[in-house]
């Protein structure tokens, strides 16, 4: 792979050895610390029209260490956002159930807790922000009052120094006049605007996980970016760990280390964000990354795609669920084997028979 | 002459009403836009959401009425033309929406959704129509198994490859496309952009695109209208926007476009893997 010619040159050469030293290390060095959130082996399953359960992920395992970036990328229906509720406990709350597996925070196994106790770890442990802001506030009361709600349920401040939180709050997400827009409704807010109330809120009760689920997907571009910015600074100013949940391998490079690719319910490589970008070892990931269009570089105005669809809960092929549309796939093999999520020579991980005999392409600089 | 001729159209829209309900408070969605568009071409109007560019889509159609302004489709005032000419008109020009799932009539059959408009403007037979829709869904990339099946069993792409086949049913010769990929997966996205580019030329269709990512304006685009606030602010080819965009607004929305080049720890982007390999 060349070095790129003429974007963002200037860092080019230094830049992969530090991110080789440092990166990687913070991760997965000797002494490996406690990982913040350890999710082992979980499989979640909704109930369908007739009274049959349907797997829609399966095996997910993953973990995330303090103050650690890390993404969950997939399209639709590959289990991402079922995977980051069943992280928050939602799993039953939102129709389905855990057929396998545990979730870890902090050193409390949470699989099978009651609601109450999962609710203590929500807010001051882990906190979520959503796709579609103005859908997560409750347009009756002031974004102040709503923020004040949270920091007093879960920090037990009083009435007074609640108020004086939520200013601060909305001051560290960088809303302009702070203390008058905290007495405004959620409706006198942009779309960009009420993420950055949802992030105040989220973070007013100092939670050690941020789970983000494509929060700037509903936003314009020019949006995006500074709401992409404004994480980043939350992370660094607080130290909070970031579970990502996202469709766009270009929004995920921006603000991830560590990235793991989902497809059809399950995990299909993870890898630092260097590697997966560089040396893809699943044709899924390849194929994503030359999907993404990119100005100045598509070949003959057409972008490269990856044919057919993704399959549907339930009717998931039996070897590599990704075969049918696969290139590389040979018969007789990829679909007839389901690949285990096995080690390969890049030290990543990757569910691909052929990881190692392949060369995939990563994406274009 | 040009297939589309838009001139200085303006639409407000009314925020607020009086105690007697009477209109006050008047915002500008588009104010005084002009721009052509000629046949088999794509023109793409790009901006960020609330700068009226799908404003200026329906109104290229009619679909909503500007207040003032002129609208030229293929030589006749569409502003002028009466229902009955209207109809005609509006067989030459389609539109493709954001959602299918919600521009599809669930209890509809894909097969009849796509020859609805030959039932409706057309005296075609009905296996006449069948044989038609048929092709229709073959030229997509669907096939005739999908005839009878119900829009909830299809995915979001192959949804939108239907309504882009109804869309192609009485041979237009223009489609307004509003944000016609948004609502897709990255890997299908590709899929239905390279279908619109190969229809258009095979049929020499002329798209106006409505678009708020301008990463894949470049793909699909010849020319790019960009909008702010209801207004124009630049107007170009595909080469001299991305090139050399004059305005800082287009500059500023070019260098939102996210690349996907992971940052290090220092959050600078990381262009090569380097000696690592």
């Amino acid at each position: 792979m060349d070095l790129a010619k003429n974007r963002d040159v200037a860092a080019s050469d230094t830049v992969p050895a530090t991110a080789k030293d440092s990166a990687p290390e913070a991760v997965s060095g000797a002494e490996r610390p406690t990982p913040l959130l350890d999710v082992r082996d979980v499989s979640v399953e909704f109930p369908t029209a007739g009274r049959d359960w349907v797997t829609s992920v399966q095996n997910v395992s993953f973990q995330l260490m303090p103050g650690e970036s890390m993404a969950l990328v997939g399209e639709s229906g590959s289990g991402k956002t079922v995977t980051s509720l069943a992280v928050m406990g939602l799993t039953e709350a939102t129709g389905g159930r855990l057929s396998s597996g545990s979730v870890t925070f902090d050193g409390n196994e949470l699989t099978g807790r009651p609601a109450k106790e999962w609710r203590k770890v929500r807010g001051p442990g882990m906190g979520m922000i959503f796709q579609q802001p103005i859908r997560s506030l409750n347009p009756a009361y002031t974004v102040g009052d709503q923020i004040a709600e949270s920091v007093r349920k879960h920090l037990g401040l009083s009435r007074r120094q609640a108020e004086a939180k939520s200013v601060e709050m909305l001051e560290m997400v960088q809303i302009p006049r702070a203390a008058e827009r905290a007495k405004e409704y959620p409706h006198a807010f942009s779309g960009g605007m009420c993420q950055r109330v949802m992030i105040a809120m989220v973070m007013a009760c100092n939670p050690r996980l941020l789970i983000a689920d494509e929060p700037t997907t509903a936003l314009d571009v020019t949006v995006q970016e500074t709401i992409l910015d404004l994480l980043r600074d939350v992370q660094q100013q607080t130290g909070v760990a970031l579970l990502f949940i996202s469709h766009d391998l270009a929004v995920v490079a921006e603000i991830c280390q560590r990235v793991a690719v989902m497809y059809a319910g399950e995990v299909i490589e993870s890898a630092p964000a260097v590697d997966l970008f560089f040396r893809p070892q699943h044709p899924y990931s390849s194929g994503l990354l030359a999907s993404i269009p990119r100005p100045g570089l598509s070949v003959d105005r057409r972008l490269r795609t990856i044919p057919g669809g993704i399959p549907a809960p339930g009717t998931w092929p039996a070897g590599c669920r990704f075969a049918p549309r696969c290139e590389f796939a040979q018969s007789g093999r990829c679909d007839t084997t389901h690949p285990p999520l096995d080690v390969v020579s890049t030290g990543g991980l990757s569910r691909c028979l052929r990881a190692d005999e392949l060369a995939l392409d990563g994406v274009v600089t | 002459m040009s297939l589309l001729e838009v001139k200085d159209v303006t639409k407000s829209f009314s925020t607020k009403r009086d105690f007697l309900g009477r209109r006050i408070g008047w915002t500008h969605a588009v104010k005084g836009v002009s721009f052509t568009l000629d046949a088999g071409e794509c023109l793409a109007v790009v901006g960020e959401s609330g700068a009226g560019k799908s404003t200026v889509g329906r109104i290229a159609l009619r679909l909503i009425e500007p207040d003032s302004g002129s609208i030229t489709f293929d030589g006749v005032d569409v502003r002028a033309a009466r229902a009955q000419e209207l109809r005609a008109l509006r067989q030459r020009m389609q539109m493709i929406f954001q959602d299918p799932h919600s521009s599809l009539d669930p209890r509809m059959t894909i097969g009849d959704a796509v020859a609805e408009p030959l039932l409706v403007h057309t005296d075609r037979s009905r296996t006449e129509r069948e044989r038609q829709s048929a092709a229709l869904l073959e030229r997509v990339g669907l096939g005739s198994r999908y005839l009878g099946r119900y829009p909830a069993e299809l995915s979001g792409g192959q949804l939108q490859r239907v309504a882009i086949a109804r869309a192609l049913a009485l041979n237009p010769a223009m489609i307004v496309c509003d944000e016609p990929v948004a609502a897709l997966d990255v890997s299908v996205r590709a899929q239905v952009l390279n279908l619109l580019r190969e229809l258009q030329e095979d049929l020499g269709l002329a798209y106006l695109f409505v678009c708020h990512d301008l990463a894949l304006v470049e793909v699909i685009a010849d020319r790019v209208l960009v909008m702010a606030a209801g207004e124009v602010v630049e107007e170009g080819t595909v080469e001299q926007i991305f090139a050399a965009p004059q305005q800082e607004y287009t500059q500023r929305l070019l260098s939102a476009i996210p690349v996907p080049l992971p940052r290090d720890a220092m959050g600078n982007r990381i262009t090569s893997i380097g000696e690592r390999a």
